[in-house]
């Protein structure tokens, strides 16, 4: 089954805008024996939104939400099954090989696993001067300028020190600051953050945090930062968008979002977290009941409705609401309940 | 309040051998647990908080030197008792572990009712038949349908999975259970479903649990009590109350600033420096190199300061000659 035609409400398009995404669909084939098609999963399903130089957004869902598959696609390690995808104002499909390698220089990468993403067999020194090489800079004292400088930045120092050790002669939060150095390298114009802290201590997420936000701020980037912890984007992010199942259910500045969410799954989030209370204890937290949707074979409607307790019979399990209901000015919401 | 508490802990040590020598992980802690109390051990990576859990029952790694100090169950001595009988008498018959990551150890081809009735039948030599029927109630009341008894780990979600773990430890029906970051690979809704099943487990059944977390939050969720460590030791002991509305130790002050938080103006702020390495701690006070607060007296080890009999705080600024 091929997917579907991008739909007609997309994001309005706007000059400054520096990433628009229109109508994106990534799926993947699912086959037995190699060949025998089985499914689809359905990882990024209709996903519009645009993205301006120099702003912050968090996308943030839960795990099988597309969020990680949504990010992959923009960095151009999947192939979009269908929609748009403009960067600086040219169509990324339509990019050859030279051009997408100037592409890869604009958006830096920065992984949720830093040990994962450094090869434990090379030196620092020698895991930043990579991405120079191959993008073409050949002196060897300006690839050692621009990694000393790239160490200094993230708060590495001496670099000289660094550069000669292993990721595993590191802490986690250093290994993490590696990455964000490799990352800003190339002089991006956008940073892509999967989960940058998941996987660090309280003390050292926000420090990696607050540098993410510093050298957003700095260089004005433009970031995605992919997160399942709703208490992280605060102070850190402009904007916020909430998927579900594939899909973008939810997206509004960050403190509008967070005060006065919109979306039931959205409200489900928000209510399931708490900053830390003594009270906490005394009471069980709303949670809605079911499971994550499958991708593979989502409900059909509205992705949230067998979960959802304001579900209206008739409307949410028959049609998908479209993506931009508007309750709110800044708010675009996928919600039956806010037609 | 009549009688010894559930669990004490008096002057526990642990080391590890290493190459370059011995690294006490647990030095000199001091804890207890009451009948129906939660106590949270919180702390960040390589604390100590771990093998903590493990020394409580045994569970410790070869390398693992013998624990000193104290371990008394209802005022009994558990810590010098033969292994057989610790098997026989306490590890999943009063104290049940969950460990971290426990839902990705189920055993793939046997099926779940099975594995969550095995502590019966090693540790009670219970029947198949009366097994399967605890193990069917313990379902229940971690919130699974029956029927995924009969089917395989891998056809259950992560979050039931943790469920049908929490089941196995629950199926003995033990007065403590330690739960070592019991929901920390899990989704937010997930997160906040099984700590409603532990909420109301521990409101129905008078279990006393000790759950250990490095996320602030989720220790809050559950907590009658708080620990928190640092290198290997206790810095704070206090209720829930106390350690989160107004915390002593100037760790915990800011180790409560770092928390990012929902609805707050201020942004979290990181705490600068490195925890000591545990192979050569200092001899003073572990965290004085990072303490804003800290003057000459913290070269010296600092004593626990005992605010009242339940709050005490390992610091040089509360002890009653100190500098506030």
């Amino acid at each position: 089954m091929s997917a579907p035609a991008a739909t007609a409400a997309s994001a309005p398009g706007s000059d400054s805008a520096l990433l628009e995404v229109d109508g994106l669909y990534t799926h993947f084939e699912l086959r037995q024996w190699g060949f025998l098609r089985t499914g689809t999963v359905r990882a990024v399903d209709g996903v519009s939104f645009t993205l301006d130089a120099g702003e912050a957004t968090a996308v943030v869902g839960e795990s099988g939400c597309g969020k990680s598959s949504l990010a992959r696609t923009l960095l151009g390690l999947h192939r979009p099954t269908a929609g748009s995808l403009h960067f600086a104002g040219s169509e990324l499909s339509s990019l050859g090989r030279a051009d997408l390698k100037a592409y890869r220089a604009q958006v830096g990468y920065v992984q949720q696993d830093p040990y994962g993403a450094l090869p434990p067999f090379m030196e620092v020194r020698r895991i930043l001067a990579e991405p120079l090489i191959v993008h073409g800079i050949r002196r060897r004292a300006e690839r050692w300028q621009r990694i000393q400088a790239a160490l200094e930045e993230v708060g590495l120092a001496p670099a000289t020190e660094i550069a000669g050790k292993f990721p595993h002669q590191l802490s986690g939060g250093q290994q993490q600051r590696v990455v964000i150095a490799r990352a800003l390298l190339l002089r991006p114009a956008m940073l892509i953050a999967d989960e940058p802290v998941s996987m660090l201590d309280a003390s050292v997420r926000v420090e990696i945090l607050n540098l993410l936000h510093r050298v957003q701020q700095e260089h004005r980037l433009a970031l995605l930062y992919i997160t399942h912890d709703l208490s992280t984007v605060r102070h850190y992010v402009d904007r916020a968008m909430v998927m579900y199942g594939g899909r973008v259910v939810e997206q509004a500045p960050v403190d509008a979002l967070l005060r006065h969410p919109q979306h039931p799954y959205t409200e489900a989030l928000l209510s399931a977290l708490g900053d830390p209370d003594a009270a906490n204890a005394g009471r069980p937290r709303p949670v809605p009941g079911g499971e994550a949707p499958s991708l593979i074979h989502p409900p059909s409607g509205c992705r949230y409705h067998p979960r959802c307790p304001h579900a209206m019979a008739g409307r949410c399990e028959l049609e998908p609401p479209p993506p931009d209901f508007r309750p709110r000015p800044e708010h675009r919401v996928a919600c039956w309940l806010r037609e | 309040m009549a009688g010894p508490p559930l669990l004490e802990i008096e002057d526990l040590r642990l080391g590890y051998a290493t190459e370059r020598g011995t690294l006490w992980a647990v030095d000199g802690v001091n804890l207890e647990v009451r009948r129906n109390e939660a106590l949270t051990v919180l702390g960040e990576s390589g604390c100590g908080k771990s093998s903590l859990a493990r020394t409580l029952l045994r569970t410790l790694p070869r390398n693992a030197r013998t624990p000193s100090g104290q371990i008394r169950l209802d005022g009994r001595e558990v810590l010098g008792l033969p292994e057989e009988r610790f098997r026989r008498e306490v590890r999943w018959v009063r104290i049940a572990l969950v460990m971290q990551a426990a839902m990705n150890a189920l055993n793939p081809v046997v099926r779940v009712g099975e594995q969550v009735a095995e502590p019966l039948r090693v540790h009670q030599r219970m029947g198949r038949r009366e097994a399967q029927r605890r193990a069917a109630a313990a379902f229940e009341e971690v919130g699974i349908a029956t029927d995924f008894l009969r089917r395989y780990p891998h056809e259950l979600s992560g979050g039931m999975r943790q469920r049908a773990v929490l089941a196995m430890a629950l199926v003995t029906e033990p007065d403590l259970v330690i739960l070592d970051e019991p929901t920390s690979a899990l989704d937010v809704l997930t997160q906040a479903s099984i700590m409603n099943v532990l909420k109301r487990i521990k409101a129905e059944r008078g279990v006393s649990f000790i759950l250990i977390t490095h996320d602030i939050a989720t220790s809050s969720e559950l907590a009658d009590r708080v620990a928190l460590m640092y290198a290997g030791q206790v810095v704070e002991t206090a209720s829930a109350e106390a350690f989160f509305g107004d915390p002593a130790h100037p760790y915990s002050r800011l180790l409560m600033d770092s928390v990012p938080r929902l609805h707050q103006e201020q942004p979290p702020r990181a705490i600068p420096g490195r925890p000591p390495s545990l192979l050569e701690p200092p001899t003073g006070c572990r965290f004085a190199d990072r303490c804003p607060k800290a003057y000459e007296r913290c070269a010296e080890p600092p004593p626990e300061v005992a605010y009242d009999t339940r709050h005490r705080v390992r610091c040089w600024l509360h002890h009653p000659g100190g500098r506030r």
